[in-house]
């Protein structure tokens, strides 16, 4: 009956948080109008969704997140201090190639975001059985090194939360 | 000094500082030499600075015990969509610039996406 209901929890409860983060005010007719809102459009889009993502770890989600937006903060900095003092022919751009250990669509999707609002990479392409994601680096005298990085900090941590 | 200056001085000072990041993001779009590498500076630095603003936005009023939640919601669409454009030029840069050869293997066994021959044409 409540899987009939909300056939999408998650999509449900961040309906009616955006909800609640649109009309800037706790009301409780808001939250009436959040409840009609996340109960109807998970009905309306669901031909869009027939495979959900399965989230094992929310939490872990959460986390993820924050260590992201650190690493944002993070990233400007670098590629700031590149941009600013770094001699034009010092800078060593690379191309890098890093196989994929994730399956879901929904992860990779992820780590393709991350990738390219993380230090100084950004995604460019994915390989066409989508197996390995193409990267590009702005200054990367160690292709391997960031292959190993991205792997390690954010795939990793992805494949707990997804697989 | 009072909390309400303290929190004015706190909000100016990261005005000022997104300010500079998204004007070195610009400079970036000027001063690095390949299309690819332009792609960086935006992306980036850009974010930061739009980033401050709406934080700052956001906090305005907390002298006054108001918050607003609207820029938190700029901020999530923002870092969700950024990479998305972000994606289409890089994929066009492939398409016009680079071929199979300027590009390290797939090591999949299957090319690249952009530039596999059995792509949607239109």
């Amino acid at each position: 009956m409540l899987k009939r209901l909300f056939p999408h929890p998650y999509l449900t409860l961040t309906l009616v948080i955006l909800w609640f983060l649109l009309v800037n005010q706790w009301k409780l007719g808001s939250l009436v109008m959040a409840l009609i809102l996340a109960t109807v459009i998970p009905h309306l889009t669901s031909a869009w969704w027939p495979d959900r993502p399965k989230i094992r770890r929310p939490f872990g989600l959460a986390a993820y997140a924050l260590l992201v937006l650190w690493d944002v903060i993070v990233a400007n900095f670098q590629v700031a201090r590149i941009v600013l003092f770094m001699p034009r022919d010092k800078i060593r751009s690379a191309w890098v190639t890093v196989p994929l250990d994730l399956r879901a669509p929904e992860a990779i999707t992820l780590l393709a975001g991350t990738i390219t609002m993380t230090p100084g990479t950004l995604t460019a392409d994915m390989s066409a059985c989508g197996r390995a994601l193409l990267i590009h680096s702005l200054h990367a005298p160690d292709p391997d090194a960031v292959r190993d990085d991205i792997k390690a900090r954010y795939e990793a941590r992805l494949k707990r939360i997804f697989e | 000094m009072t909390l309400a200056l303290a929190i004015d001085l706190f909000l100016s000072a990261m005005l000022v500082g997104g300010g500079l990041f998204a004007l070195i993001g610009s400079y970036g779009l000027l001063r690095l030499p390949q299309p690819m590498q332009r792609l960086h500076a935006p992306t980036k630095a850009t974010t930061i600075g739009v980033g401050a603003a709406l934080v700052v936005s956001a906090l305005d009023l907390l002298p006054q015990g108001a918050v607003s939640w609207q820029e938190i919601l700029i901020t999530i669409f923002l870092l969700l969509t950024a990479p998305i454009s972000a994606l289409f030029l890089a994929k066009t840069l492939l398409l016009r610039h680079e071929d199979p050869a300027t590009l390290p293997d797939s090591g999949t066994g299957r090319p690249w996406a952009t530039l596999s021959d059995d792509r949607p044409v239109g």
